[in-house]
């Protein structure tokens, strides 16, 4: 069942589910945060609407700079203003930023300790028909060997707005990462939310694996968890907003309960969720483990309903997978 | 302050001594940039020594002039004018490079008190400085973000994005010196890709440009003090250095854009700038 402790939304199963994109939460979490700090700034290479800063940008108009589109220009800007007492906020589309500006985001900001925040809009098949060069699907491998960064994958707009507004709190470099189509709302203003806390967002007595989400795929494995329950396999499912740092001791702690994982993320198998996960437990209790996400491939042009189930993301998926790894529990 | 005679035979000596600082600190390293840490050797001098508001013993006052260093692989220069100005011991300087040093083979900001950014990989100093010159103005302040760039990073496209950036919002307390020296790794800048008219790109780009002889100090001084004088845009200083100036058999030759002297080199180097002091 849904944990009862997190206060979730309890018409998350409804068939009319409210639906709200994650990067709207960005937007209102900036807003906030711009009315509570006269210290925060944002940064945006012509994309404001789509990455949701037209909020702010009317609101706080002197703290809001227009880059044009200019990625590396974007990242070295905010990096200027954030080792000046600045909390920058800096928008693009993640395929383009970190994809474009990687060595100027590793430079200027990770390794200079700016008080960055870098929001990576769009991220993932998500971005359906746009297509490929649209979709960012490595994002996460690609920013996670960075050293003194945080990386942050809300799973609902509510938590959307709670990361954003966290990741203004606390000094230094974060990385976060919205998606583009509405989604289902799974957390309410009373979930709590903490950097670096993996919570078990659906429940259960006698778990025989658990299911790490990160994003907004956590609403298909609330789905599988609820039916494998009803087939009578019982499961936990956690949610991952903080990928880094990674909650090890509550991993671990799975580990020894379940004995058996399965990663899901709108993501490149290699080197996300997933990887993060197998490598913690490979030194810490090696676990049984299978991978939903994408598997070494790009996507293609298509709405996000028929590529989460050609490139076998879904919930199906998601409870064979389940079913595969418990059959290979030691 | 003002620029007399006496002032200015002063920073002369400075600068010839940053010179056999770099010499020094390069042998001991073994590896490091000499051409270019020679070329702006006088540029250093007149920033540490007589433009940059600054309190080497206070290098965190928030009404400081910042001076960002973009081709950072010329911090021996820089390291040697910190150190001379008093940001820190002398004998620290045979650190550059060893392990567990503050002096790291390219600046970084959070290992050296006194350094604005870390850089190194080229062409994203200038809109860095651009993003302390916007702090400035949004919290009214008056201080001044100079930016030392190189001619050879004006190949990277984010020198270009960071130009048309800083005069549509015309931060004219910014100013970018170009040391033009027309020599980068692989050879004339020319050669590898032509970069003028340069002061007409500037102006094409709605710069304020001036250009001037770079291992002129007076000359140098009298054209920061002009760029001042410009409240609409920002300005380009383009200084025309000598790759490797003050050492005969460096001045101009592109291998020594980024080789150390051996011990023989070393002491003849050592020697000519001995000579150009007395």
């Amino acid at each position: 069942m849904l944990n009862p402790d997190l206060k979730l939304n309890n018409k998350l199963f409804d068939k009319d589910v409210e639906v709200k994109a994650t990067r709207m939460g960005y937007g209102e979490g900036l807003l906030t945060l711009g009315g509570k700090d006269p210290n925060v700034v944002s940064l945006c290479a012509d994309l404001t609407e789509s990455t949701c800063n037209h909020l702010f940008a009317k609101a706080y108009p002197d703290r809001y700079f227009q880059v044009g589109v200019a990625e590396q220009n974007l990242a070295a800007i905010a990096a200027g203003l954030g080792v000046s007492g600045k909390v920058a906020f800096m928008s693009s589309y993640a395929t383009f930023s970190p994809g474009k500006n990687w060595e100027t985001i590793r430079t200027t900001i990770v390794y200079n300790d700016s008080n960055v925040k870098i929001a990576a809009h769009h991220a993932g098949i998500m971005t359906g028909p746009d297509g490929v060069t649209h979709q960012a699907t490595e994002d996460i491998a690609s920013v996670r060997s960075w050293p003194n960064i945080k990386i942050l994958v809300p799973c609902d707009s509510i938590e959307a707005k709670k990361a954003t507004i966290k990741a203004g709190e606390i000094s230094g470099p974060v990385y976060l990462r919205f998606s583009r189509d509405k989604t289902p709302i799974i957390t309410t203003e009373d979930t709590p939310f903490e950097i670096g806390k993996i919570q078990t967002f659906w429940t259960t007595d006698k778990p025989a694996a658990t299911i790490f989400v990160t994003g907004y795929m956590l609403y298909y494995a609330l789905l599988a968890g609820k039916e494998l329950e009803e087939e009578g396999i019982n499961v936990l499912v956690a949610n991952v907003s903080t990928i880094k740092p990674l909650d090890g001791k509550k991993i671990l702690s799975l580990a020894k309960m379940t004995k058996a994982f399965v990663s899901v993320e709108d993501h490149q198998v290699m080197g996300g969720l997933g990887g993060a996960i197998a490598e913690y437990t490979a030194t810490s209790l090696p676990t049984p483990m299978e991978f939903v996400g994408l598997q070494d491939t790009f996507a293609e042009s298509a709405t996000t309903k028929e590529l989460i189930e050609k490139y076998k993301m879904g919930k199906e998926d998601i409870k064979a997978a389940v079913k595969k790894v418990i059959q290979r529990k030691p | 302050m003002q620029l007399n005679k006496k002032k200015l035979k002063d920073l002369k000596i400075k600068a010839n001594r940053i010179r056999e600082l770099v010499i020094e600190m390069l042998f001991e390293a073994e590896s490091g940039h000499p051409a270019g840490s020679l070329g702006m050797a006088d540029i250093f001098t007149a920033f540490y020594f007589h433009i940059l508001n600054h309190n080497p013993k206070n290098p965190n006052l928030p009404d400081r002039d910042r001076l960002v260093l973009s081709n950072g692989h010329i911090c021996p220069g820089l390291y040697a004018a910190m150190a001379l100005s008093g940001y820190f011991p002398l004998e620290e300087l045979k650190t550059l490079r060893k392990i567990n040093s503050r002096l790291q083979g390219h600046p970084h900001r959070t290992a050296l008190p006194g350094l604005e950014t870390s850089s190194g990989p080229l062409g994203e100093g200038l809109s860095q400085a651009i993003g302390i010159a916007l702090a400035g103005n949004l919290d009214k302040k008056s201080y001044y973000t100079y930016c030392l760039t190189s001619d050879g990073e004006h190949e990277e496209g984010n020198i270009w994005e960071a130009a048309m950036f800083a005069a549509k919002y015309k931060l004219n307390k910014l100013i970018q010196v170009i040391d033009r020296n027309y020599i980068q790794i692989d050879g004339n800048t020319e050669d590898v890709m032509p970069l003028d008219p340069l002061k007409e790109k500037y102006e094409a780009f709605n710069w304020n440009a001036i250009e001037v002889d770079g291992n002129n100090i007076e000359e140098f001084i009298k054209a920061i003090e002009n760029a001042k004088l410009t409240k609409d845009r920002p300005t380009v200083i383009i200084a025309k250095t000598i790759p490797g100036k003050g050492v005969s058999f460096m001045e101009n030759e592109c291998c020594w854009h980024g080789k150390a002297p051996n011990k023989e080199e070393a002491e003849k180097a050592l020697n000519e700038l001995k000579y150009v002091k007395s």
